[in-house]
């Protein structure tokens, strides 16, 4: 009953317009039901992802990669809460035998405690949400409880140049380490095992003095190349012999793309998908729920980006078309971005300086402040249409030569529920 | 012992940024150079890591918030012969926030809710509370002797702190918690030694709090544009009070 009731009310809530159907849906089947999740991911050879940043991109990735070995459920829309994944899964095609699912950090424990996966994604742990999340450490802690939990078979693919995944993942029976790379560090200072500091050496170097330290990698990137290290590896790590380079051909920008990407293919290669075959695949993917795409927005062009914390934003920069280009940034803080926008001065705005921001959303007064202490030229439009327009207005002309509109699409830097806005304004 | 510095730069050195910098309280070191730059006036802003000593000769220490594991590291690198207190008896001016609030009194909770020494530069001691975390926007009616307006800021941390005496509080409640305790006391004060649970930073929300605190060490300063700071301000009050319990709530609660 339960399970045709769900998905019922999921498309009375589309037809109303009140949303897109998933998470009513899936609320009210676990309400009815608190055992769906369980009964739905029995059977399915499933993957979780988790982490502060990356999680619907790599869980699209690795929806991807999984899918050159047949059909694959996802929850690509990022309702990564329990009711998310019950919507997603009572939504499969009966053939799905592969489920990639994305999951909220906080609640690791409680969904593979219900799925019983066959790999674990844990991409990087930063500040984000502290309001509901209060310390990284906690989290990272709840982590070191859900994979102890974890059958012996399963794969956790970790970030091994996270300290604080690292920590989280260590006690699982069994781990493939990947440099996939850290950009924010703030989190990591203070060791989680000892009290003591940890200490960074380089790119790619870090311990403790108790002993805590980087794990020898299993799989890391050189160039757009993912590199796996062969039979040395013992063999509960990976499970080919051979040394092997694979090409990372993305469509998707930037170094933390590569990352995810090559997270997702260990993960599709410990789920039975040919790597190489899963690799190729991943071109394709080329917009992630709005991620990267533009879109009209009034009468304005925008390419939409999002960044939510300072981890986010620290990858963001370089991947901004270059000064005197203007960039709109829309900030909100509602549930879902965290209540307290604090974090905005973790972000070194000082690196727009050369051209105009466009501060928008419902907290542009916070985002004006702190454009203001970094001495960087902005204004303030609270509407996001009206900010749109406004930095079109601002933006230099393209070269008369260049085909395509004469104006080129602005930049807009959105956290979550303004990307979300933006999505619905283009829509 | 009243240092003005108009000879030399006035440096503000943020403390352990690395360990206590979880709100983006580094931003209260920028926002307090550049108010001092805005007019005219040499600022050197200097951030002292963990792992090497605190820097003695700082004008104004800012030291923010941070979780369990590294603000008992602080505490620990920061204890021996601490140059904090030096700094503040030769007339430094110290804003502690948060867990940097907590690292500067005698007592604090650390991870796990054992009692972990803190330096002791003021007499406050705090300890794990009973109810739940405080977690919101916070207002309060600062010392009129401050003459300061409403103080508005975030709050997030689970720990009481109680004062001991001649320690005034920085503000009373108007709303959210503060201190935590039955008086509704919010942050501490001692001389040139500002604490506060507003993190945030508190000086984006409180230019007139950024100035007090920089005045404590430079005299008089002449007046800045503060209109963005002015528009926010007034919108998270209003956000505040809106938010506040209404009468029809309290009345359902006494049932």
């Amino acid at each position: 009953m339960a399970a045709r009731l769900g998905p019922a009310v999921g498309g009375l809530s589309r037809r109303l317009g009140a949303g897109g159907g998933g998470v009513i849906g899936g609320r009210v089947t676990l309400a009815l039901d608190p055992s769906a999740l369980p009964r739905l991911a029995a059977g399915r050879r499933s993957a979780l992802v988790s982490g502060t940043n990356g999680k619907t991109t790599t869980t699209r990735l690795l929806a991807r990669a999984l899918e050159t070995a047949g059909p694959v459920v996802t929850n690509a829309g990022g309702a990564n809460l329990p009711y998310g994944l019950v919507a997603a899964l009572s939504a499969a095609p009966p053939d799905a035998s592969r489920a990639a699912l994305e999951v909220d950090e906080a609640y690791l424990g409680r969904v593979a405690d219900a799925v019983h996966p066959e790999a674990v994604v844990l991409l990087n742990l930063s500040r984000d949400q502290l309001d509901r999340i209060n310390e990284v450490r906690m989290l990272a802690g709840r982590w070191r409880t859900a994979v102890s939990a974890l059958a012996p078979s399963t794969a956790v693919v970790a970030n091994a140049d996270d300290p604080m995944v690292v920590w989280g993942a260590q006690p699982a029976r069994r781990v493939i380490w990947v440099a996939a790379g850290m950009s924010w560090r703030l989190d990591a200072s203070g060791c989680p095992a000892c009290e003591g500091r940890i200490v960074f050496s380089g790119e790619a170097a870090w311990s403790c003095t108790c002993g805590f330290t980087r794990p020898p990698v299993d799989v890391w990137l050189e160039g757009s190349d993912m590199v796996t290290a062969g039979s040395s590896a013992p063999a509960s790590r990976s499970s080919h012999s051979a040394p092997r380079r694979l090409t990372l051909d993305l469509a998707l920008p930037g170094r933390c793309n590569r990352a995810n990407a090559a997270m997702a293919v260990t993960a599709a290669e410990v789920m039975g998908a040919d790597a190489e075959r899963a690799a190729a695949a991943l071109a394709t993917v080329a917009d992630v729920d709005g991620r990267y795409g533009v879109v009209r927005v009034g009468g304005a062009g925008a390419r939409l980006l999002l960044a939510k914390n300072p981890a986010g934003w620290a990858e963001i920069f370089d991947l901004l078309t270059p000064a005197p280009a203007p960039v709109v940034v829309a900030i909100n803080a509602r549930v879902a971005d965290g209540r307290d926008p604090s974090w905005l001065w973790d972000v070194p705005f000082e690196r727009l300086a050369g051209r105009t921001v466009v501060a928008t959303g419902e907290r542009c007064r916070d985002l004006a402040v702190r454009l203001r202490y970094a001495e960087v030229a902005h204004e303030t439009v609270p509407d996001l249409t009206g900010a749109v327009a406004r930095a079109a207005a601002l933006a230099p002309p393209a070269p008369p030569a260049a085909a395509g509109p004469s104006v080129p699409p602005v930049d807009v830097v959105a956290n979550y529920t303004s990307f979300q806005s933006l999505r619905r304004l283009a829509a | 012992m009243s240092p003005t510095r108009a000879d030399s730069a006035v440096r503000i050195v943020v403390v352990h940024p690395d360990l206590l910098g979880t709100y983006g309280d580094g931003g209260n070191g920028v926002i307090l150079a550049r108010r001092l730059q805005w007019r005219g006036l040499a600022a050197e802003l200097v951030e002292a890591t963990s792992g090497a000593p605190v820097p003695a000769t700082g004008d104004v220490y800012c030291l923010g918030g941070g979780e369990d594991g590294p603000e008992a590291r602080s505490a620990a690198e920061l204890a021996p012969g601490s140059p904090l207190g030096r700094a503040v008896e030769s007339g430094a001016a110290v804003l502690a926030v948060c867990a940097g609030f907590q690292v500067i009194g005698s007592s604090f909770p650390g991870a796990g809710g054992a009692e972990h020494a803190g330096i002791g530069l003021i007499d406050v001691r705090s300890r794990k509370g009973s109810g739940r975390r405080a977690v919101g926007e916070l207002v309060t009616r600062p010392d009129p002797a401050l003459g300061l307006p409403e103080l508005t800021g975030y709050e997030n941390h689970g720990a009481v702190t109680e004062l001991g005496r001649g320690v005034e509080p920085l503000a009373r409640v108007v709303s959210g918690v503060g201190n935590g305790t039955e008086d509704g006391a919010e942050g501490a004060r001692s001389g040139r030694v500002f604490c506060t649970y507003m993190h945030g930073p508190v000086l984006a929300r409180n230019p007139a709090l950024a100035d007090a605190v920089l005045e404590s060490v430079t005299g008089a300063l002449a007046p800045l544009d503060d209109t963005e700071a002015e528009d926010l301000r007034s919108e998270r009050l209003a956000a505040a009070r809106r938010s506040r319990p209404g009468l029809w709530r309290r009345v359902v609660s006494r049932g």
